[in-house]
């Protein structure tokens, strides 16, 4: 099977830039959300529609996101 | 342009393509998030899970070389096999893997440039079948520990400044404004880096696909950190993986001597009582 739909694109949740990645497999969208940087996967979905599968992914990542801490430098 | 020191290391996702289920050749997919392999993989590749398979489960240490023979054995990989290896993340923990294998001696290790980010986003063959393996017999050698630094060293060379250390991490987590990376859980209890190191986050190593910067690029942008050829470098990041991937690229593609990689890395310095630090 090849990819369909591929799609990668940048937007900031909860105050963090992230990367969105999806794309249709068979009959399965797969989203991933990474952090720009250092650039790591921390949060997926899938689903039978781009929508779903990004709604579910983006939801966790904020809430994963809502717990980094920010501490005062210098 | 020069070339990478040990060209042959890499291969290309065009390579992997056709070669993918050649004899003697065996693709892996290692991931940072170890559900990616599920959700589609290169045909014929095998799934490895880098927290169960490729550490020690009960102490933290990599894979004790017993497991590591049985892993490989069991994916069907002989001596003599070519593994080349690809993951998420840039092969982060692609490189975890790399790392692990050269200290227990296997020869033909590759990694496939651009990893799962290139191969996706090529939009090549995908596969969610798990191949069968037939079981291999495998002796591993080593570990050869010239490749690894452990805490004692670390603190020996923060005294001595005997060698470069090269914090890979983001800026965020070399200054101490974050403790982990955004969306990940914190795992340690102090934010900062070890006091003398440089900071070269891994991803400046990399092009916007994925792939590894070139020879003259890469040589320019450690050069500049004073990170050089002629004198030891120890790399370290959060847990070991990131800093495989600049181990790797100091090691193999700008061909330095001496370079390790400090897996125990911030979480081993950030949770020791009294450790010194240093911030921004």
């Amino acid at each position: 099977m090849k990819p369909e739909d591929y799609s990668r694109r940048q937007e900031e949740l909860a105050g963090w830039p992230v990367t969105i990645e999806t794309y249709k497999l068979g009959e399965v969208y797969h989203c991933t959300i990474a952090n720009v940087d250092p650039g790591a996967r921390f949060a997926r979905a899938d689903g039978a529609s781009r929508e779903e599968a990004e709604r579910q992914a983006i939801e966790k990542a904020t809430r994963y996101l809502a717990q980094t801490r920010r501490f005062p430098v210098g | 342009m020069a070339a990478y020191t040990v060209p042959n290391v890499l291969v290309t996702t065009e390579w992997v393509a056709s070669h993918a289920t050649d004899a003697g050749v065996r693709i892996v997919e290692v991931d940072t998030d170890t559900t990616a392999y599920d959700q589609g993989h290169v045909p014929g590749a095998a799934g490895w899970n880098w927290t169960t398979e490729l550490c020690d489960t009960l102490v933290r240490d990599i894979v004790p070389k017993d497991k590591l023979e049985d892993l490989l054995g069991s994916t069907g990989i002989d001596n003599k096999t070519a593994i080349v290896l690809y993951g998420d993340n840039n092969n982060w923990f692609a490189a975890w893997a790399f790392w692990q294998l050269k200290i227990y001696g296997h020869e033909d290790v590759r990694m496939m440039d651009g990893g799962r980010k290139k191969w996706l986003a090529e939009g090549r063959e995908l596969s969610t079948e798990k191949p069968k393996f037939q079981k291999a017999t495998y002796k591993a050698s080593g570990p050869d520990l010239s490749l690894r630094a452990f805490l004692p060293e670390v603190q020996t060379v923060v005294q001595k400044k005997s060698a470069a250390l090269v914090d890979v991490r983001s800026p965020q987590e070399f200054t101490g404004e974050i403790l982990a990376p955004p969306g990940l859980p914190e795992t340690c209890q102090r934010g900062g880096h070890i006091p003398g190191a440089r900071s070269i986050p891994w991803a400046k190593a990399c092009n916007d696909d994925g792939t590894f910067k070139n020879y003259d690029d890469l040589k320019s942008l450690y050069g500049a950190a004073g990170v050089t050829a002629d004198k030891p470098v120890i790399a370290y990041c959060r847990i070991g993986e990131r800093s495989s991937h600049t181990w790797f690229v100091l090691k193999y593609l700008l061909g330095f001597q001496d370079v390790k990689n400090y897996d125990g890395s911030w979480t081993e310095w950030g949770n020791l009582v009294g450790a010194a630090v240093e911030k921004p």
